[in-house]
């Protein structure tokens, strides 16, 4: 696969005589590598390590707002002082009370839903940019990805006047006469399913595009000839062909969407619970820093462990294939 | 009898006016937009014929096999298969089937999947399937490939499954669309004698598609030279190269002399051709040219015979000097520059490895031909 091509690093024999040119090139393979890692280790290992310390701790009325804090000062004797007050009390919580399952697994439904729409929607987008004449394929890619140009957070809002009971489209289908009473949409799961579709919409589209775009159209053609209706090429053909974009854009909307804070918040209204939201509400309403920390160890690992297995199980297939 | 070239064909239903033909393209016309690919294009083809389309890039050919496929549908006329028009048959309905040029060989399929997956849409049960798919890699020597993948594959193992696929199902016509297109030069020729023999074996009709010309020359019963998505010749490959019918013909398979001039003289069978510069051409098959009229007297480099001294008895001689040659091994090529300034293409089979007569740049030539060695062209 190009991944692993990609990766390799051209390694200096150790039996070779040292040649500066060679030396160079196994430097700046091994510093090429070494910057995502980095990347990694300082962006997101640390964090996750301090988030989750602070899961370990107890709330405090202080300053960071949980204790125990690491005094340096104190020397070794003091910092294994400090270890001795971690525990796992938080995550027991998390389990005590049914709001937080409840929250997780309602954030995973509304995220699977959501992105089975996104699904649905975008396929059909990505496969007419990819049959588009070959000139018109960089302006409707420009145009999936116009909307990044605005604000998020204006994007969402935009919606509040369009799905509100007076707003825009009941206005319209109101005009038009298929309703005479306004639908309610706002501040429920429809309203979030339709903000998270339209807000990664985008980031199913484009890895399908690049799996479909690569497709020979031949093959259908070929399965046809040799017997086989559209739809059903469609299955046998297209959609194995395109399974490496469908995952891609599945686990880039899923993923994000799970955790989700600003769409429940203000398209759902207040009885919607998804874990992004309990976690914002731990957070700044409750100021209760270890038990949000707990929830966002939780939610990444649940994130983390199945998307790792999966890769596991892909590249044990893809292995066998060679 | 006489006959054009030097293969006596036993094969030729064309010349029976009883057969009936298997493949009828009726005054077919196919447009996309503005650009007309295929032009009111009548053609027959019958059954366990070789049959070969050949053109230039963009002269239809493809598109003419594209609408046997099913893939397009002819603006105008219909396509007949076996006296049933395929008008409004889809691609999936039709007792063909189609090699495609890039093979499109599913890429998430082993070899022996490939091959099987026109069987499975046609719902025939597994063993026969095994069956067949078996027979199938060993027609074209895979057997120890079947669970490969196609990535897996060289070039010349792609195409051999490609081919079995596509004959795997029996269709009464496959379609070849530049099968060796992708192969290189020692492959494809060997390749060309592959395919033929499994015609022969399965006595199956081939249309096949190629810019190639020595490819047609080699594998087809007749050839049809398109241009601008019209029939320029449907002929046999020694009727197309001895006897072509126009100058574009005779122009576009292998090499000839165009010598250009008017009827001076015309009786039943023999004519005169007077060329710009004044020298006489005696022709005895002159076809339809009547007296006035200007022609082209075509003739292959193959049938001039170049001396070093004028020769005797023959019935056209011209002077001129050698002005270029190329020593091929096989044989020898010369350019010669005749009196009126026109150079004409001469080749000499090397025969025996000393030549009694040797010509060098510059030489003082004549070339000579029998009245019979070329043809005249009217259009």
């Amino acid at each position: 696969m190009a991944e692993t091509t990609l990766a390799t690093a051209p390694s200096a024999s150790p039996a070779a005589v040292p040649q500066q040119g060679t030396w160079l090139a196994a430097l700046t393979g091994r510093l090429v590598i070494i910057i995502p890692y980095a990347w990694l280790l300082i962006l997101f290992l640390v964090p996750f390590l301090i988030v989750f310390k602070i899961s370990l701790s107890q709330t405090a009325i202080a300053m960071p707002p949980y204790s125990p804090t690491f005094d340096l000062s104190a020397g070794i004797t003091g910092l294994w002082e400090s270890f001795r007050e971690f525990s796992f009390d938080n995550y027991l919580w998390l389990t005590d009370d049914p709001l937080y399952v409840n929250a997780y697994v309602s954030s995973v439904v509304i995220a699977a839903i959501s992105t089975f729409f996104a699904l649905l929607i975008g396929f059909p987008i990505a496969y007419g940019m990819a049959r588009a004449p070959a000139t018109v394929r960089p302006l409707l890619l420009m145009l999936v990805i116009l909307p990044f140009w605005t604000s998020f957070l204006i994007r969402v809002y935009a919606w509040i006047g369009i799905l509100k009971p007076e707003g825009l489209l009941n206005q319209f289908l109101i005009w038009t006469g298929i309703i005479d009473q306004p639908l309610i949409i706002l501040n429920t799961h429809t309203a979030i399913f339709i903000g998270i579709v339209y807000s990664y919409l985008p980031f199913m589209v484009l890895p399908l595009y690049s799996a479909l775009e690569k497709m020979d159209y031949s093959l259908i053609e070929a399965a046809q000839d040799l017997g086989c209706p559209p739809i059903s090429a469609f299955w046998k053909i297209t959609f194995p062909l395109a399974m490496p974009g469908i995952v891609a854009g599945c686990l880039l909307v899923f993923i994000p969407a799970t955790g989700e804070f600003v769409i429940p918040d203000l398209l759902g209204g207040s009885q919607t619970l998804m874990i992004g939201k309990t976690l914002w509400n731990e957070f700044f309403s409750n100021r209760d820093w270890p038990v949000s920390s707990a929830v966002a160890v939780i939610l990444l690992l649940m994130l983390v462990v199945p998307m790792m297995f999966f890769q596991q199980a892909q590249a044990k297939a893809q292995e066998q294939g060679r | 009898m006489k006959s054009l070239g030097s293969i006596r064909r036993s094969f030729s239903p064309w010349t029976d006016p009883a057969a009936k033909p298997y493949i009828v393209f009726e005054n077919v016309t196919k447009k996309f937009g503005d650009f007309t690919a295929v032009n009111n294009l009548s053609l027959a083809i019958y059954e366990r014929e070789f049959f070969a389309l050949l053109g230039a890039s963009g002269c239809g050919k493809s598109t003419l096999l594209r609408m046997l496929a099913g893939f397009d549908e002819p603006t105008s006329g219909r396509i007949l298969l076996d006296g049933q028009d395929l008008r409004g048959i889809p691609p999936y309905r039709r007792p063909v089937n189609m090699m495609f040029q890039s093979y499109a060989l599913f890429p998430h399929m082993s070899v022996e999947q490939n091959i099987a997956f026109g069987l499975k849409q046609e719902g025939m049960p597994k063993a026969d399937i095994d069956k067949r798919v078996a027979d199938m890699l060993k027609l074209v020597k895979l057997e120890q490939f079947a669970k490969r993948k196609p990535h897996q594959l060289s070039g010349g193992q792609r195409q051999r499954v490609a081919l079995a696929r596509s004959v795997a199902k029996r269709p009464k016509v496959l379609l070849l669309d530049e099968p060796l297109g992708a192969l290189d030069k020692k492959l494809r020729e060997e390749t060309q004698f592959e395919l033929m023999d499994l015609q022969q074996n399965l006595g199956l009709t081939f249309v096949v598609v190629t810019h190639d010309q020595e490819e047609a020359m080699t594998m087809a019963d007749r050839i049809a030279i398109l241009d601008k998505g019209q029939v320029m010749q449907v002929a046999t490959p020694a009727e197309v190269y001895e006897a072509p019918v126009s100058r574009f013909v005779a122009n576009f398979v292998g090499n000839v002399n165009m010598l250009e001039g008017t009827v001076a003289e015309r009786s039943e069978k023999t004519a005169t051709i007077t060329g710009a510069s004044g020298a006489q051409i005696r022709v005895e098959n002159a076809g339809d040219a009547t007296a006035g009229s200007t022609v082209a007297f075509a003739i292959r480099p193959e049938k001039i015979k170049v001396s070093s001294r004028k020769p005797d008895g023959a019935a056209n001689v011209m002077e001129g000097e050698i002005y270029d040659l190329a020593y091929l091994g096989d044989m020898t090529v010369y350019h010669v520059r005749l009196v009126d300034g026109q150079v004409v293409k001469a080749s000499a089979l090397n025969s025996s490895r000393i030549t009694e007569d040797p010509l060098s740049w510059n030489d003082k030539a004549w070339i000579s031909f029998a009245p019979d060695a070329g043809v005249v062209l009217t259009r």
